[in-house]
């Protein structure tokens, strides 16, 4: 069933189709130019069930679609896929088979039903066999202070065949303990679900439930939750940009990306009173507005930052040797981006119209007020250019709202209670790129289940994919120009 | 003066070079940076500690620290000051000089290669690619500096004098020698000294193994290989007619400090070559360096 991103709809509306139907419905919805944004078991009475959201970037048109309870059904990835990740995930978490998958292991080895926790990383690794191969094991422990994750590369001398990446360290359960909420808990999960993407979690799941609800935040409260996500976007991207620059060993642009990304931090801190915009986005709009005074002191540093950070980026993408590093490296090809469904910088970096901020507007927000950063090479220099262009358009959007901010309450309480038997699906644009949330919502008004896709989620594969004929050497400056989060994927 | 004077100072003042490189990269950056002395502590402070092995290596990872110390130690004796000769000074020394470099850095890919990991291998093979490229442009450097017939060995190789006026040689031969600093001591852009990622290190992935004394013998042994090329480089360039030993000593003092300091300045300015460039970087010295060695037969 057919329905906008900003509605919700009732479970029950949508006919449960034979497994063999929905794969049917899938495969035709996405050879027409949809996306599968979510494929995962929803819980019911005669055994779980499969569930599929699908995503049209031309005109934010959602689909929904559900089966009959099932064990098993004919696998979507050899067709499809960008499956891959969702069909592992959801046979890890529900133990449905989607039979032919050709890659069946845990993606984050959890628990499954009460269960006692499979060793992370403990699994069947794919090997090459030969005189010449050999295998390089790099963490969970890593020499930075990074999150944990373990990469298994297959090697021919410095040559990459194959990167293996094994996740899971991270894993909490966050979605366990969303099942019965909405609760006082549920804004900290969700801004702890990727800690350095806390606005952007928070307006997704925010999105969810104005959908839910009906009521969407007030002009004022969802302007500056907007700037407090281009802030956000803005201090990890100028992280981003000096990270690259540190691991080609071009110190300028490292060590003054360091201190810009401190200044958006602090802009963030001005805002709520915490650099990671924690407590600042609910379910409503804004708990803290803006006075005069701050704002005049934003417009301020939002000047001396923008500088800085261009004069950064601009000794990087200067240095001739920066870009002997950059250009060539980690390359993935568009066709690549599409079957794997990458979103965020990444694939927009490979030419793909992807943007949910344009294609899957909030409840209230312009989708045309921020351009669209596109190139095509779809290599580290194109990942980080991408990055480059989106920090100016961040900066001109966040100018242009803080100057012509609306007037009225900031926030307005949503409606207690939620409507029971229905889903909604929030989208929003993080910096990573698009963060989706879905929520179904039991006879009693709480959340029956609540899924949860960091870009990451979607990403990570393509990382994999990216280092194929890499040289080894390479890895560190092609993970960076992913920069995806551990805590994001695991949950 | 004694001819050991500069071994003397070499082995107190070897730590500060590093240090200096740093200074310079931080103020660069617009950062403080470290103490100039941090060198000096961090020996102090390894020298104290315990060590560390893993299961799988035997007596080799011990006895490649201390081997490679010793050589790169034994190669300074080769070295002349610039108001004196060397302690040991024969025709040809100049290759012995090289080898005492390649069995430093023998002891240390053996005991790399004695942990059995994956990772030290991988450092262990890069390291010995590309000094095997970087040695026939030492010698190449060398074999310019002895075409004009004076000698054969460092003292004479290395004195620019009124008998040995600076000459075609000298048109690329000190820069040469400079670049072949930043590639044995895996400077950037061949390699970076102050990276933390494992997969890109050359130099410093051989020795994440090794800790405590051991690891203070690869510290202070790759800061005496740092002076000896510097050395090399300055003393190729400077002039020591008309000099009294003091202001020779001074001059020499000086140039080893501006070395550092432009090594700094390297490293503040570029980006780490793609390993598989490395090789064409050296090349490229190789050529220029024929080419000085073809103009100072010719004359």
């Amino acid at each position: 069933m057919e329905f906008a991103h900003t509605q919700s709809i009732a479970v029950n509306d949508v006919p449960a189709l034979p497994a063999r139907d929905l794969r049917r419905e899938i495969l035709s919805r996405v050879a027409a130019g949809w996306r599968v944004l979510a494929l995962c078991a929803l819980p019911g009475q005669d055994g779980p069930t499969l569930a599929a959201v699908c995503g049209r970037d031309r005109d934010g048109r959602l689909s929904f679609h559900r089966s009959v309870p099932v064990a098993r059904y004919e696998s979507l990835t050899p067709e499809c896929p960008q499956c891959h990740w969702f069909e592992r995930e959801l046979h890890e978490k529900s133990g449905i088979v989607p039979e032919g998958h050709p890659w069946l292991k845990p993606v984050r080895f959890a628990a499954r039903c009460c269960g006692i926790r499979p060793e992370p990383g403990v699994t069947d690794y794919f090997r090459i066999h030969g005189e010449e191969i050999h295998e390089v094991a790099v963490g969970p422990v890593h020499a930075g202070i990074i999150e944990p994750g373990h990469f298994r590369f297959q090697c021919f001398g410095e040559n990459v065949f194959h990167l293996e990446i094994s996740l899971g360290y991270q894993h909490r359960g966050i979605e366990a303990m969303l099942a019965g909420a909405p609760d006082a808990r549920t804004p900290h999960l969700m801004e702890t679900a990727a800690g350095d993407t806390s606005i952007g979690h928070a307006l997704a799941h925010a999105a969810v439930m104005e959908a839910l609800t009906g009521q969407a935040a007030p002009p004022r409260g969802r302007a500056i939750g907007r700037v407090a996500l281009e802030l956000e976007r803005l201090a990890n991207h100028t992280g981003d940009i000096g990270a690259l620059a540190g691991d080609v060993g071009y110190l300028p642009t490292m060590s003054y990306c360091g201190r810009i990304r401190g200044d958006f931090l602090n802009m963030t801190a001005i805002l709520c009173g915490n650099r990671f915009g924690r407590g600042l986005v609910r379910p409503g709009g804004t708990r803290h507005d803006l006075d005069t005074g701050m704002l005049r002191v934003l417009a301020g540093r939002l000047e001396a930052a923008r500088r800085a950070a261009f004069g950064a980026a601009q000794l990087l993408f200067s240095a001739s040797t920066v870009l002997a590093r950059f250009e060539g490296t980690g390359r993935l090809c568009a066709d690549a981006a599409r079957d794997l469904g990458l979103v965020g910088p990444p694939a927009r970096a490979c030419g793909l119209a992807r943007d949910a901020r344009r294609s899957f507007p909030l409840l209230g927000a312009d989708a045309k007020d921020i351009p669209l950063s596109l190139h095509d090479f779809g290599d580290v220099y194109a990942r980080a250019l991408v990055r480059r262009l989106e920090m100016e358009a961040s900066l001109d959007f966040v100018d242009a709202a803080l100057a012509a901010l609306p007037a009225g309450p900031a926030f307005a309480p949503l409606p207690a209670g939620l409507p029971p038997g229905r889903l909604a699906v929030g989208i929003v644009e993080g910096w990573r790129g698009e963060i989706r949330h879905l929520a179904v919502t039991g006879p009693d008004g709480r959340f029956l289940a609540y899924k949860l896709y960091d870009p990451s989620f979607m990403n990570w594969f393509g990382l994999a994919v990216a280092l194929r004929g890499q040289q080894v050497s390479d890895f560190p400056l092609c993970n960076k120009s992913f920069n995806l989060s551990y805590c994001g994927h695991d949950l | 003066m004694h001819a050991y004077l500069h071994l003397a100072l070499a082995l107190v003042l070897a730590p500060l070079i590093p240090g200096i490189v740093n200074r310079v990269k931080a103020r660069v950056a617009g950062r403080a940076g470290k103490p100039v002395l941090q060198t000096y502590f961090d020996l102090a402070k390894l020298v104290r500690k315990g060590v560390v092995t893993s299961t799988t290596a035997s007596w080799a990872i011990f006895a490649g620290p201390v081997a490679s110390l010793a050589a790169v130690g034994c190669a300074l004796l080769l070295v002349p000051g610039p108001a004196t000769s060397a302690p040991v000074s024969f025709a040809g020394d100049f290759m012995f000089l090289a080898y005492l470099l390649g069995l430093s850095r023998l002891a240390l890919i053996l005991s790399a290669l004695d942990t059995g990991s994956s990772f030290e291998g991988m450092g262990a093979s890069r390291e010995a690619v590309f000094s095997a490229l970087a040695e026939p442009v030492l010698f190449l450097c060398f074999l310019s500096l002895a075409a004009d017939g004076t000698g054969l060995s460092l003292d004479s190789l290395l004195a620019v004098s009124d008998a040995k006026p600076l000459g075609a040689a000298h048109l690329f031969v000190p820069a040469i020698l400079f670049v072949l600093l930043l590639v044995e001591n895996c400077r950037i852009p061949v390699d970076d000294p102050n990276t933390h990622l494992e997969l890109t290190m050359i130099h410093e992935v051989m020795v994440l193994d090794h800790s405590g004394p051991d690891m203070a013998a690869v510290v202070y042994g790759a800061s005496l290989k740092l002076w000896l090329f510097c050395a090399l480089t300055v003393l190729s360039v400077m002039p020591r007619t008309g000099l009294s030993p003091v202001a020779a000593w001074g001059v020499f003092l000086a140039g080893m400090a501006l070395a550092a300091v432009a090594v700094g300045l390297v490293e503040s300015a570029m980006a780490r070559l793609r390993l598989t460039r490395v090789p064409r970087l050296l090349g490229g010295a190789g050529a220029l360096v024929a080419l000085s060695l073809v103009l100072s037969v010719w004359r």
